[in-house]
Protein backbone atom coordinates (compact mmCIF):
# COMPACT_ATOMS: atom_id res chain seq x y z
CA UNK A 1 0.00 0.00 0.00
CA UNK A 2 1.36 3.18 -1.03
CA UNK A 3 -0.77 5.44 1.81
CA UNK A 4 -2.13 7.45 -1.41
CA UNK A 5 -5.44 9.27 -1.34
CA UNK A 6 -7.30 7.70 -4.32
CA UNK A 7 -10.28 9.11 -6.20
CA UNK A 8 -12.82 7.29 -8.26
CA UNK A 9 -14.93 8.79 -10.55
CA UNK A 10 -17.55 6.59 -11.05
CA UNK A 11 -17.56 4.17 -8.28
CA UNK A 12 -20.24 1.74 -9.46
CA UNK A 13 -18.77 1.12 -12.76
CA UNK A 14 -15.23 0.95 -11.90
CA UNK A 15 -15.48 -1.04 -8.46
CA UNK A 16 -18.71 -3.14 -9.56
CA UNK A 17 -17.85 -7.07 -8.08
CA UNK A 18 -16.39 -9.19 -10.99
CA UNK A 19 -19.89 -10.94 -11.30
CA UNK A 20 -21.93 -7.95 -12.34
CA UNK A 21 -19.40 -6.93 -14.92
CA UNK A 22 -19.31 -10.29 -16.36
CA UNK A 23 -23.53 -9.57 -16.64
CA UNK A 24 -22.85 -6.08 -17.82
CA UNK A 25 -20.17 -7.42 -20.57
CA UNK A 26 -21.99 -10.04 -21.96
CA UNK A 27 -25.44 -8.33 -22.36
CA UNK A 28 -23.83 -5.13 -24.33
CA UNK A 29 -21.11 -7.61 -26.15
CA UNK A 30 -24.59 -9.26 -27.35
CA UNK A 31 -26.14 -5.75 -28.00
CA UNK A 32 -23.29 -5.10 -30.22
CA UNK A 33 -22.84 -8.11 -32.35
CA UNK A 34 -25.96 -7.66 -33.54
CA UNK A 35 -25.24 -4.07 -34.07
CA UNK A 36 -22.44 -4.81 -36.15
CA UNK A 37 -23.93 -7.87 -38.15
CA UNK A 38 -27.09 -6.08 -38.76
CA UNK A 39 -25.19 -2.99 -40.38
CA UNK A 40 -21.43 -3.63 -41.07
CA UNK A 41 -22.30 -5.76 -44.41
CA UNK A 42 -18.09 -6.88 -43.68
CA UNK A 43 -18.17 -7.91 -40.54
CA UNK A 44 -21.36 -10.19 -41.02
CA UNK A 45 -19.93 -11.81 -44.16
CA UNK A 46 -16.86 -12.46 -42.06
CA UNK A 47 -18.94 -13.83 -39.11
CA UNK A 48 -21.49 -16.06 -41.44
CA UNK A 49 -18.30 -17.33 -43.04
CA UNK A 50 -17.59 -18.83 -39.45
CA UNK A 51 -20.91 -19.94 -39.20
CA UNK A 52 -21.59 -17.49 -36.11
CA UNK A 53 -24.64 -16.03 -35.67
CA UNK A 54 -25.28 -12.87 -33.19
CA UNK A 55 -26.97 -15.16 -30.80
CA UNK A 56 -24.24 -17.52 -30.71
CA UNK A 57 -22.63 -14.75 -28.64
CA UNK A 58 -24.61 -14.53 -25.15
CA UNK A 59 -21.68 -14.00 -22.45
CA UNK A 60 -18.08 -12.82 -22.78
CA UNK A 61 -16.77 -16.32 -22.81
CA UNK A 62 -18.32 -16.17 -26.42
CA UNK A 63 -16.03 -13.57 -27.69
CA UNK A 64 -13.94 -16.20 -28.60
CA UNK A 65 -15.78 -17.28 -31.63
CA UNK A 66 -16.26 -14.01 -33.24
CA UNK A 67 -13.77 -13.19 -35.67
CA UNK A 68 -11.01 -10.96 -35.92
CA UNK A 69 -10.35 -7.17 -36.89
CA UNK A 70 -7.63 -5.33 -38.06
CA UNK A 71 -6.09 -2.15 -38.83
CA UNK A 72 -5.65 -2.94 -42.55
CA UNK A 73 -9.70 -3.33 -42.30
CA UNK A 74 -9.86 0.25 -41.41
CA UNK A 75 -7.56 0.95 -44.39
CA UNK A 76 -9.68 -1.55 -47.17
CA UNK A 77 -13.14 0.01 -45.67
CA UNK A 78 -12.30 3.37 -45.39
CA UNK A 79 -14.00 6.19 -44.33
CA UNK A 80 -17.24 4.69 -43.46
CA UNK A 81 -18.16 1.37 -44.74
CA UNK A 82 -17.39 0.24 -41.31
CA UNK A 83 -19.86 2.75 -40.02
CA UNK A 84 -22.48 0.66 -37.26
CA UNK A 85 -24.66 3.83 -37.75
CA UNK A 86 -26.40 6.04 -39.99
CA UNK A 87 -23.83 9.07 -41.21
CA UNK A 88 -26.08 11.91 -40.08
CA UNK A 89 -25.51 9.97 -36.61
CA UNK A 90 -21.95 10.24 -36.65
CA UNK A 91 -20.36 13.99 -34.62
CA UNK A 92 -16.99 13.55 -34.67
CA UNK A 93 -14.19 11.95 -37.16
CA UNK A 94 -10.72 11.05 -35.24
CA UNK A 95 -7.61 9.70 -37.19
CA UNK A 96 -4.24 8.01 -37.02
CA UNK A 97 -1.83 7.45 -39.42
CA UNK A 98 -2.34 3.92 -41.74
CA UNK A 99 0.01 1.31 -42.78
CA UNK A 100 1.00 2.83 -46.02
CA UNK A 101 -0.28 6.08 -47.05
CA UNK A 102 -3.90 6.45 -46.66
CA UNK A 103 -4.96 7.77 -42.93
CA UNK A 104 -7.54 5.52 -41.12
CA UNK A 105 -10.26 7.22 -39.42
CA UNK A 106 -12.89 6.59 -36.95
CA UNK A 107 -16.53 7.83 -36.71
CA UNK A 108 -17.72 8.62 -33.32
CA UNK A 109 -21.55 9.46 -32.45
CA UNK A 110 -22.84 11.78 -29.85
CA UNK A 111 -22.66 8.46 -27.52
CA UNK A 112 -19.18 7.51 -28.48
CA UNK A 113 -18.07 10.77 -27.67
CA UNK A 114 -19.53 10.99 -24.00
CA UNK A 115 -17.90 7.57 -23.56
CA UNK A 116 -14.72 8.43 -24.30
CA UNK A 117 -15.19 11.70 -22.13
CA UNK A 118 -15.96 9.42 -18.95
CA UNK A 119 -13.07 6.66 -19.64
CA UNK A 120 -10.56 10.45 -19.75
CA UNK A 121 -12.32 11.77 -16.69
CA UNK A 122 -11.66 8.53 -14.77
CA UNK A 123 -8.70 8.42 -15.64
CA UNK A 124 -7.65 12.13 -14.79
CA UNK A 125 -9.24 11.71 -11.78
CA UNK A 126 -7.47 8.25 -10.69
CA UNK A 127 -4.13 10.77 -11.37
CA UNK A 128 -6.27 13.39 -8.50
CA UNK A 129 -7.82 15.49 -10.73
CA UNK A 130 -10.92 17.15 -9.71
CA UNK A 131 -12.99 20.23 -10.16
CA UNK A 132 -10.70 22.42 -8.46
CA UNK A 133 -7.40 21.70 -11.05
CA UNK A 134 -6.17 23.58 -13.75
CA UNK A 135 -5.62 20.90 -16.68
CA UNK A 136 -3.09 21.98 -18.87
CA UNK A 137 -3.31 20.15 -22.07
CA UNK A 138 -0.24 19.72 -23.96
CA UNK A 139 -1.35 16.90 -26.70
CA UNK A 140 -1.84 18.25 -30.41
CA UNK A 141 -5.50 19.30 -31.01
CA UNK A 142 -6.69 18.09 -34.37
CA UNK A 143 -7.38 14.33 -35.74
CA UNK A 144 -4.74 12.93 -33.13
CA UNK A 145 -7.26 12.04 -30.38
CA UNK A 146 -4.77 13.24 -27.86
CA UNK A 147 -5.73 17.34 -27.11
CA UNK A 148 -9.31 16.19 -27.61
CA UNK A 149 -9.65 13.40 -25.25
CA UNK A 150 -7.77 14.92 -22.69
CA UNK A 151 -10.17 18.07 -23.29
CA UNK A 152 -13.20 16.12 -22.91
CA UNK A 153 -12.57 14.64 -19.54
CA UNK A 154 -11.22 17.49 -18.07
CA UNK A 155 -14.28 19.20 -19.42
CA UNK A 156 -16.46 16.68 -17.52
CA UNK A 157 -14.71 16.89 -14.18
CA UNK A 158 -15.30 20.57 -14.51
CA UNK A 159 -11.74 21.32 -14.12
CA UNK A 160 -10.15 24.54 -15.50
CA UNK A 161 -9.10 23.40 -19.10
CA UNK A 162 -6.10 24.93 -20.93
CA UNK A 163 -5.99 23.77 -24.15
CA UNK A 164 -2.48 24.53 -24.87
CA UNK A 165 -1.78 21.99 -27.60
CA UNK A 166 1.78 20.64 -28.22
CA UNK A 167 4.63 22.90 -28.81
CA UNK A 168 5.84 26.64 -28.02
CA UNK A 169 7.79 25.25 -24.72
CA UNK A 170 8.12 28.88 -23.41
CA UNK A 171 4.73 29.75 -23.77
CA UNK A 172 3.61 26.46 -21.95
CA UNK A 173 5.76 27.32 -19.52
CA UNK A 174 4.65 30.89 -18.90
CA UNK A 175 1.00 29.58 -19.05
CA UNK A 176 1.61 26.83 -16.44
CA UNK A 177 3.31 29.42 -14.01
CA UNK A 178 0.76 32.21 -14.66
CA UNK A 179 -2.51 29.78 -14.30
CA UNK A 180 -1.07 27.88 -11.86
CA UNK A 181 -1.58 24.41 -13.61
CA UNK A 182 -1.79 21.46 -11.36
CA UNK A 183 -1.92 19.07 -14.16
CA UNK A 184 -0.40 18.32 -17.31
CA UNK A 185 -1.74 16.08 -20.36
CA UNK A 186 1.33 15.73 -23.01
CA UNK A 187 3.21 12.80 -24.63
CA UNK A 188 6.02 11.55 -21.67
CA UNK A 189 8.85 12.89 -23.90
CA UNK A 190 7.90 16.20 -24.17
CA UNK A 191 6.77 16.02 -20.21
CA UNK A 192 11.24 15.30 -20.01
CA UNK A 193 11.48 18.20 -22.32
CA UNK A 194 8.93 20.99 -20.13
CA UNK A 195 10.91 19.37 -16.95
CA UNK A 196 14.14 19.96 -18.49
CA UNK A 197 13.70 23.73 -19.57
CA UNK A 198 11.63 24.35 -16.40
CA UNK A 199 14.69 23.18 -14.38
CA UNK A 200 17.15 25.23 -17.11
CA UNK A 201 14.97 28.01 -16.20
CA UNK A 202 15.81 28.24 -12.49
CA UNK A 203 12.21 27.33 -11.81
CA UNK A 204 11.19 25.19 -8.74
CA UNK A 205 8.80 22.54 -9.18
CA UNK A 206 6.30 22.88 -5.48
CA UNK A 207 6.88 26.74 -5.69
CA UNK A 208 6.95 28.08 -9.26
CA UNK A 209 5.48 25.27 -10.79
CA UNK A 210 1.96 24.18 -9.49
CA UNK A 211 1.71 20.63 -11.11
CA UNK A 212 0.47 17.64 -8.83
CA UNK A 213 0.19 15.25 -11.74
CA UNK A 214 0.16 14.07 -15.01
CA UNK A 215 -1.20 11.47 -17.45
CA UNK A 216 1.44 10.69 -20.35
CA UNK A 217 0.51 8.63 -22.99
CA UNK A 218 0.39 8.04 -26.93
CA UNK A 219 3.98 6.50 -26.92
CA UNK A 220 5.96 3.83 -25.46
CA UNK A 221 7.99 4.79 -21.96
CA UNK A 222 9.81 2.93 -19.09
CA UNK A 223 9.54 3.21 -15.41
CA UNK A 224 13.34 4.84 -15.31
CA UNK A 225 11.40 7.78 -17.86
CA UNK A 226 8.37 7.74 -14.95
CA UNK A 227 11.31 8.20 -12.59
CA UNK A 228 12.65 10.98 -13.92
CA UNK A 229 9.66 13.15 -14.98
CA UNK A 230 8.37 12.49 -11.48
CA UNK A 231 11.46 13.85 -10.28
CA UNK A 232 12.07 17.17 -12.62
CA UNK A 233 8.13 17.91 -11.99
CA UNK A 234 7.75 17.05 -8.70
CA UNK A 235 4.67 15.29 -10.15
CA UNK A 236 2.64 11.98 -10.02
CA UNK A 237 3.32 10.46 -13.38
CA UNK A 238 0.34 8.12 -14.78
CA UNK A 239 0.56 6.23 -18.42
CA UNK A 240 -2.66 5.93 -20.16
CA UNK A 241 -3.48 3.95 -22.56
CA UNK A 242 -5.61 4.24 -26.13
CA UNK A 243 -5.90 4.15 -29.89
CA UNK A 244 -8.04 5.89 -32.34
CA UNK A 245 -10.15 2.90 -33.24
CA UNK A 246 -11.09 2.21 -29.85
CA UNK A 247 -12.23 5.90 -29.23
CA UNK A 248 -8.80 7.40 -27.80
CA UNK A 249 -6.94 7.92 -24.71
CA UNK A 250 -8.52 6.33 -21.86
CA UNK A 251 -9.05 3.20 -22.83
CA UNK A 252 -6.90 1.89 -19.45
CA UNK A 253 -4.59 4.34 -16.82
CA UNK A 254 -2.87 3.85 -13.91
CA UNK A 255 -4.05 4.69 -10.90
CA UNK A 256 -1.66 6.70 -8.45
CA UNK A 257 -0.75 3.28 -7.12
CA UNK A 258 0.90 3.04 -10.78
CA UNK A 259 0.79 -0.73 -10.93
CA UNK A 260 -0.61 -1.27 -14.40
CA UNK A 261 -3.20 0.53 -15.92
CA UNK A 262 -6.93 -0.01 -14.97
CA UNK A 263 -8.84 -1.12 -18.24
CA UNK A 264 -12.58 0.66 -18.98
CA UNK A 265 -14.33 -2.68 -18.56
CA UNK A 266 -17.72 -1.57 -18.31
CA UNK A 267 -16.81 -0.10 -22.25
CA UNK A 268 -14.03 -2.45 -23.67
CA UNK A 269 -13.37 -6.38 -22.92
CA UNK A 270 -9.55 -6.52 -23.03
CA UNK A 271 -8.19 -10.48 -24.38
CA UNK A 272 -4.84 -11.59 -24.33
CA UNK A 273 -4.42 -13.82 -27.44
CA UNK A 274 -1.33 -15.67 -28.98
CA UNK A 275 -0.48 -13.86 -32.18
CA UNK A 276 0.41 -17.03 -33.68
CA UNK A 277 -2.50 -19.47 -33.29
CA UNK A 278 -5.32 -16.65 -32.06
CA UNK A 279 -6.14 -18.76 -28.93
CA UNK A 280 -6.93 -16.55 -26.21
CA UNK A 281 -4.28 -16.45 -23.05
CA UNK A 282 -4.58 -17.10 -19.75
CA UNK A 283 -4.70 -13.74 -17.24
CA UNK A 284 -0.72 -13.74 -16.24
CA UNK A 285 0.85 -14.49 -19.96
CA UNK A 286 2.14 -12.18 -22.12
CA UNK A 287 0.78 -12.12 -25.54
CA UNK A 288 -0.83 -9.48 -28.19
CA UNK A 289 -3.79 -7.34 -26.35
CA UNK A 290 -7.13 -7.79 -28.40
CA UNK A 291 -9.91 -5.16 -27.60
CA UNK A 292 -13.88 -5.26 -28.09
CA UNK A 293 -15.46 -1.96 -28.17
CA UNK A 294 -19.00 -3.08 -26.28
CA UNK A 295 -20.89 0.50 -25.53
CA UNK A 296 -19.40 2.50 -28.82
CA UNK A 297 -22.38 2.89 -31.82
CA UNK A 298 -20.35 4.63 -34.42
CA UNK A 299 -17.60 2.40 -35.90
CA UNK A 300 -17.39 -0.04 -32.76
CA UNK A 301 -14.24 -2.42 -33.45
CA UNK A 302 -14.86 -6.34 -32.20
CA UNK A 303 -11.92 -8.24 -31.34
CA UNK A 304 -9.74 -5.55 -32.77
CA UNK A 305 -6.29 -6.94 -32.90
CA UNK A 306 -3.93 -3.85 -31.27
CA UNK A 307 -0.22 -6.04 -32.25
CA UNK A 308 1.17 -4.12 -28.91
CA UNK A 309 2.56 -6.77 -26.84
CA UNK A 310 1.40 -6.85 -22.85
CA UNK A 311 0.18 -9.20 -20.21
CA UNK A 312 -3.67 -8.86 -18.00
CA UNK A 313 -4.12 -9.00 -14.16
CA UNK A 314 -6.94 -9.69 -11.95
CA UNK A 315 -5.30 -9.20 -8.77
CA UNK A 316 -7.08 -6.87 -6.47
CA UNK A 317 -5.45 -3.57 -6.58
CA UNK A 318 -4.84 -1.41 -3.65
CA UNK A 319 -6.91 1.62 -4.98
CA UNK A 320 -10.29 -0.12 -4.65
CA UNK A 321 -11.42 -0.59 -8.20
CA UNK A 322 -12.19 -4.18 -9.75
CA UNK A 323 -11.26 -3.65 -12.74
CA UNK A 324 -8.73 -5.95 -14.42
CA UNK A 325 -5.51 -3.79 -15.40
CA UNK A 326 -2.94 -4.31 -18.37
CA UNK A 327 0.58 -4.31 -17.65
CA UNK A 328 3.26 -1.28 -19.50
CA UNK A 329 3.31 -2.33 -23.26
CA UNK A 330 7.04 -4.54 -24.10
CA UNK A 331 7.07 -4.79 -27.44
CA UNK A 332 4.92 -5.48 -31.19
CA UNK A 333 4.05 -8.58 -32.76
CA UNK A 334 4.53 -6.15 -35.90
CA UNK A 335 7.01 -3.56 -37.14
CA UNK A 336 5.08 -0.36 -36.12
CA UNK A 337 6.68 2.21 -35.20
CA UNK A 338 6.08 5.20 -32.79
CA UNK A 339 7.38 8.22 -33.42
CA UNK A 340 6.82 11.46 -31.37
CA UNK A 341 3.42 9.73 -30.56
CA UNK A 342 2.63 9.24 -34.27
CA UNK A 343 2.53 5.55 -35.52
CA UNK A 344 5.00 4.45 -38.51
CA UNK A 345 4.90 1.59 -40.30
CA UNK A 346 8.34 1.22 -42.59
CA UNK A 347 5.52 0.35 -45.10
CA UNK A 348 4.63 3.73 -45.11
CA UNK A 349 8.17 4.82 -45.91
CA UNK A 350 8.18 2.32 -48.73
CA UNK A 351 4.72 3.41 -50.70
CA UNK A 352 6.41 6.88 -50.64
CA UNK A 353 10.13 5.48 -52.30
CA UNK A 354 8.31 2.71 -54.54
CA UNK A 355 6.24 5.59 -55.96
CA UNK A 356 8.86 8.76 -55.88
CA UNK A 357 11.53 6.34 -57.83
CA UNK A 358 9.61 4.15 -59.43
CA UNK A 359 11.15 1.23 -57.56
CA UNK A 360 11.98 -0.11 -53.89
CA UNK A 361 15.61 1.24 -52.94
CA UNK A 362 16.87 -0.50 -50.05
CA UNK A 363 16.27 1.64 -47.20
CA UNK A 364 16.66 2.16 -43.54
CA UNK A 365 15.20 3.65 -40.15
CA UNK A 366 16.98 4.62 -37.83
CA UNK A 367 14.99 6.40 -35.00
CA UNK A 368 17.12 8.28 -32.22
CA UNK A 369 16.16 10.26 -29.27
CA UNK A 370 18.10 13.62 -29.28
CA UNK A 371 16.67 15.84 -26.21
CA UNK A 372 14.00 14.07 -24.99
CA UNK A 373 12.89 14.30 -28.79
CA UNK A 374 12.24 11.23 -31.48
CA UNK A 375 14.17 11.43 -34.29
CA UNK A 376 13.75 9.55 -37.62
CA UNK A 377 16.26 9.34 -40.59
CA UNK A 378 15.48 7.47 -43.30
CA UNK A 379 18.78 6.01 -44.99
CA UNK A 380 17.81 5.62 -49.31
CA UNK A 381 20.71 3.49 -51.16
CA UNK A 382 21.38 5.18 -53.95
CA UNK A 383 19.56 3.65 -57.45
CA UNK A 384 20.60 4.51 -60.93
CA UNK A 385 17.01 6.18 -61.48
CA UNK A 386 18.07 8.51 -58.71
CA UNK A 387 21.73 9.27 -59.74
CA UNK A 388 22.17 12.75 -61.43
CA UNK A 389 25.73 14.15 -62.71
CA UNK A 390 24.50 17.29 -60.88
CA UNK A 391 24.44 18.49 -56.93
CA UNK A 392 21.06 20.16 -57.51
CA UNK A 393 18.92 17.37 -59.44
CA UNK A 394 19.88 14.69 -56.75
CA UNK A 395 19.42 17.34 -53.85
CA UNK A 396 15.81 18.00 -55.54
CA UNK A 397 15.26 13.68 -55.14
CA UNK A 398 16.19 14.38 -51.76
CA UNK A 399 13.83 17.08 -50.72
CA UNK A 400 10.59 15.19 -52.63
CA UNK A 401 11.46 12.30 -50.72
CA UNK A 402 11.43 14.06 -47.66
CA UNK A 403 8.16 16.16 -48.43
CA UNK A 404 6.29 12.99 -49.23
CA UNK A 405 7.28 11.01 -46.31
CA UNK A 406 6.04 14.53 -44.25
CA UNK A 407 2.72 14.55 -45.92
CA UNK A 408 2.42 10.56 -46.26
CA UNK A 409 3.25 9.99 -42.53
CA UNK A 410 2.91 13.34 -40.83
CA UNK A 411 6.17 13.60 -39.23
CA UNK A 412 9.67 15.32 -40.34
CA UNK A 413 12.17 12.82 -41.20
CA UNK A 414 16.30 13.71 -42.28
CA UNK A 415 16.54 11.59 -45.63
CA UNK A 416 20.40 10.74 -46.54
CA UNK A 417 21.64 8.88 -49.68
CA UNK A 418 24.06 6.09 -49.10
CA UNK A 419 26.05 3.95 -51.57
CA UNK A 420 24.58 1.01 -53.28
CA UNK A 421 24.72 -2.05 -51.10
CA UNK A 422 25.37 -0.36 -47.87
CA UNK A 423 22.41 -1.43 -46.18
CA UNK A 424 22.39 -5.30 -44.67
CA UNK A 425 21.11 -7.73 -46.57
CA UNK A 426 19.44 -10.92 -45.25
CA UNK A 427 17.68 -14.03 -46.82
CA UNK A 428 14.44 -13.33 -44.99
CA UNK A 429 13.15 -10.75 -43.49
CA UNK A 430 14.85 -7.19 -44.13
CA UNK A 431 16.45 -5.53 -41.15
CA UNK A 432 14.65 -2.26 -41.91
CA UNK A 433 14.43 -0.69 -38.28
CA UNK A 434 17.41 0.34 -36.20
CA UNK A 435 15.73 1.58 -32.85
CA UNK A 436 18.64 3.35 -30.47
CA UNK A 437 16.26 5.34 -28.18
CA UNK A 438 16.76 4.79 -24.82
CA UNK A 439 13.56 4.82 -22.81
CA UNK B 1 30.10 19.70 -79.75
CA UNK B 2 29.40 17.44 -76.69
CA UNK B 3 32.26 15.12 -75.25
CA UNK B 4 31.27 12.19 -73.00
CA UNK B 5 31.79 12.36 -69.11
CA UNK B 6 31.27 9.58 -66.42
CA UNK B 7 29.98 10.79 -63.10
CA UNK B 8 29.88 8.46 -59.77
CA UNK B 9 28.18 8.48 -56.55
CA UNK B 10 30.21 8.19 -53.37
CA UNK B 11 28.95 7.99 -49.94
CA UNK B 12 31.25 11.33 -47.76
CA UNK B 13 33.03 8.80 -45.78
CA UNK B 14 37.26 8.44 -45.37
CA UNK B 15 38.78 6.50 -47.63
CA UNK B 16 35.57 6.40 -50.72
CA UNK B 17 37.51 8.16 -53.32
CA UNK B 18 40.64 6.79 -52.70
CA UNK B 19 39.03 3.21 -53.25
CA UNK B 20 36.83 4.16 -56.44
CA UNK B 21 40.22 6.00 -58.31
CA UNK B 22 42.19 2.98 -57.53
CA UNK B 23 39.95 0.67 -59.00
CA UNK B 24 39.50 2.82 -62.21
CA UNK B 25 43.46 2.98 -61.33
CA UNK B 26 44.22 -0.23 -61.56
CA UNK B 27 42.22 -1.20 -64.64
CA UNK B 28 44.11 0.95 -66.60
CA UNK B 29 41.71 3.76 -66.51
CA UNK B 30 43.34 7.35 -66.90
CA UNK B 31 41.83 10.07 -66.18
CA UNK B 32 41.85 13.48 -67.95
CA UNK B 33 39.78 15.85 -66.27
CA UNK B 34 37.98 15.47 -62.59
CA UNK B 35 36.06 17.06 -60.55
CA UNK B 36 34.49 16.71 -57.22
CA UNK B 37 31.05 18.00 -55.81
CA UNK B 38 30.27 17.02 -52.27
CA UNK B 39 27.38 17.75 -49.78
CA UNK B 40 27.34 16.87 -46.11
CA UNK B 41 26.75 13.18 -46.69
CA UNK B 42 27.57 12.26 -50.25
CA UNK B 43 29.84 13.37 -53.08
CA UNK B 44 29.77 13.27 -57.55
CA UNK B 45 33.16 12.07 -58.79
CA UNK B 46 32.87 13.84 -62.36
CA UNK B 47 35.92 12.59 -64.95
CA UNK B 48 36.74 12.65 -68.07
CA UNK B 49 38.78 9.82 -69.72
CA UNK B 50 39.31 8.66 -73.06
CA UNK B 51 36.02 7.34 -74.90
CA UNK B 52 38.08 3.90 -75.87
CA UNK B 53 37.72 3.15 -72.14
CA UNK B 54 34.35 4.24 -71.27
CA UNK B 55 32.45 0.99 -71.56
CA UNK B 56 35.05 -1.06 -69.77
CA UNK B 57 34.83 1.76 -66.80
CA UNK B 58 31.12 1.42 -66.33
CA UNK B 59 31.46 -1.97 -66.19
CA UNK B 60 34.38 -2.20 -63.69
CA UNK B 61 32.53 0.27 -61.69
CA UNK B 62 28.85 -1.81 -62.06
CA UNK B 63 30.99 -4.72 -60.90
CA UNK B 64 32.05 -3.36 -57.99
CA UNK B 65 28.57 -1.82 -57.08
CA UNK B 66 28.51 1.64 -58.08
CA UNK B 67 25.75 3.78 -59.38
CA UNK B 68 27.37 5.60 -62.34
CA UNK B 69 26.42 7.27 -65.26
CA UNK B 70 27.51 8.72 -68.74
CA UNK B 71 26.44 12.18 -69.82
CA UNK B 72 27.31 14.68 -72.05
CA UNK B 73 29.22 18.11 -71.26
CA UNK B 74 30.73 20.39 -73.43
CA UNK B 75 34.29 21.40 -73.53
CA UNK B 76 35.45 24.56 -74.35
CA UNK B 77 38.87 25.61 -74.99
CA UNK B 78 39.89 29.79 -73.69
CA UNK B 79 42.74 31.71 -73.86
CA UNK B 80 44.72 30.62 -70.93
CA UNK B 81 45.63 34.39 -69.98
CA UNK B 82 43.99 37.01 -67.09
CA UNK B 83 40.49 37.28 -68.28
CA UNK B 84 39.98 34.62 -70.52
CA UNK B 85 37.28 32.61 -68.20
CA UNK B 86 35.35 35.51 -67.31
CA UNK B 87 35.16 36.04 -71.03
CA UNK B 88 34.04 32.87 -71.49
CA UNK B 89 31.28 33.13 -68.79
CA UNK B 90 30.16 36.73 -70.24
CA UNK B 91 28.54 35.04 -72.96
CA UNK B 92 27.19 32.93 -71.23
CA UNK B 93 25.72 34.93 -68.95
CA UNK B 94 24.54 37.65 -71.62
CA UNK B 95 22.68 34.68 -73.20
CA UNK B 96 20.84 33.84 -69.87
CA UNK B 97 22.49 30.32 -69.87
CA UNK B 98 23.61 29.26 -66.33
CA UNK B 99 26.62 27.25 -65.35
CA UNK B 100 25.27 23.86 -63.29
CA UNK B 101 29.32 23.14 -62.90
CA UNK B 102 32.21 23.85 -64.49
CA UNK B 103 36.19 22.50 -63.74
CA UNK B 104 39.31 22.12 -65.79
CA UNK B 105 41.25 19.43 -67.44
CA UNK B 106 44.48 18.02 -65.86
CA UNK B 107 46.87 18.91 -69.01
CA UNK B 108 46.58 21.42 -71.63
CA UNK B 109 46.56 20.24 -75.53
CA UNK B 110 48.88 23.00 -76.67
CA UNK B 111 50.37 25.72 -74.53
CA UNK B 112 48.66 29.20 -74.37
CA UNK B 113 45.18 27.29 -74.28
CA UNK B 114 43.29 25.82 -71.59
CA UNK B 115 39.96 23.25 -71.28
CA UNK B 116 37.18 24.38 -69.58
CA UNK B 117 34.22 20.76 -69.14
CA UNK B 118 31.07 22.78 -68.57
CA UNK B 119 27.56 21.53 -68.07
CA UNK B 120 25.07 24.62 -68.98
CA UNK B 121 21.56 23.95 -68.17
CA UNK B 122 20.34 24.28 -71.72
CA UNK B 123 23.57 22.08 -73.46
CA UNK B 124 21.55 22.58 -76.91
CA UNK B 125 21.69 26.67 -76.64
CA UNK B 126 24.88 26.60 -75.31
CA UNK B 127 26.11 25.03 -78.05
CA UNK B 128 24.44 27.46 -80.25
CA UNK B 129 26.14 30.34 -78.64
CA UNK B 130 29.41 29.27 -78.47
CA UNK B 131 29.28 28.52 -82.06
CA UNK B 132 27.96 32.26 -82.73
CA UNK B 133 30.46 33.53 -80.83
CA UNK B 134 33.85 31.64 -82.22
CA UNK B 135 33.94 29.72 -79.18
CA UNK B 136 36.09 26.28 -79.52
CA UNK B 137 34.78 23.46 -78.31
CA UNK B 138 36.59 20.17 -78.43
CA UNK B 139 35.37 16.84 -80.30
CA UNK B 140 35.67 13.20 -78.62
CA UNK B 141 37.99 13.35 -80.84
CA UNK B 142 40.46 15.63 -79.79
CA UNK B 143 39.78 14.77 -76.41
CA UNK B 144 40.48 11.69 -76.92
CA UNK B 145 44.02 12.45 -78.33
CA UNK B 146 44.92 14.21 -75.77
Amino acid sequence: MSGKKHLIYNPEKECMSRDEMHAWQSAKLAETVRREYENVPMYRARMDAKGVKPEDIRTVEDLKYLPFMEKTDLRDYYPFDLLASPRSEIVRIHGSSGTTGKPIVSGYTRNDVDVWSEMMARTLTAAGCTKDDVVQVAYGFGLFTGGFGAYQGADKIGAMVVPMSSGNTQRQIMMMQDLGATMLCCTPSYATYLGETIREMGLAPGKDIKLKAGCFGAEPWSEAMRVRIEELLGIDACDIYGLTELGGPGVAFNCLEKDGMHINEDHVIAEIIDPATGEQLPYGEKGELVFTSITKTGMPMLRYRTHDICSLTDKPCACGRSTIRMSRITGRTDDMLIIRGVNVFPSQIETVLVKTQGVAPHYMLVVDRVNNSDTLEVQVEMTEEMFSDTVGQIENVRRYITEQIKSVVGISAKVTLNAPKSMPRSEGKAKRIIDNRKL
Amino acid sequence: MFIKQLSVFLENNPGTLRAMTELLGRGGVDMLALSIADTQSFGIVRTIINSSQIDDAMTLLRENGYIAKVNRVICAAVPDRPMGLSELLAVIEESKLSVEYMYSFLRAAKPGTAHMILRLDDGKKAEEVFEEHRIKMLSQEDVDKM
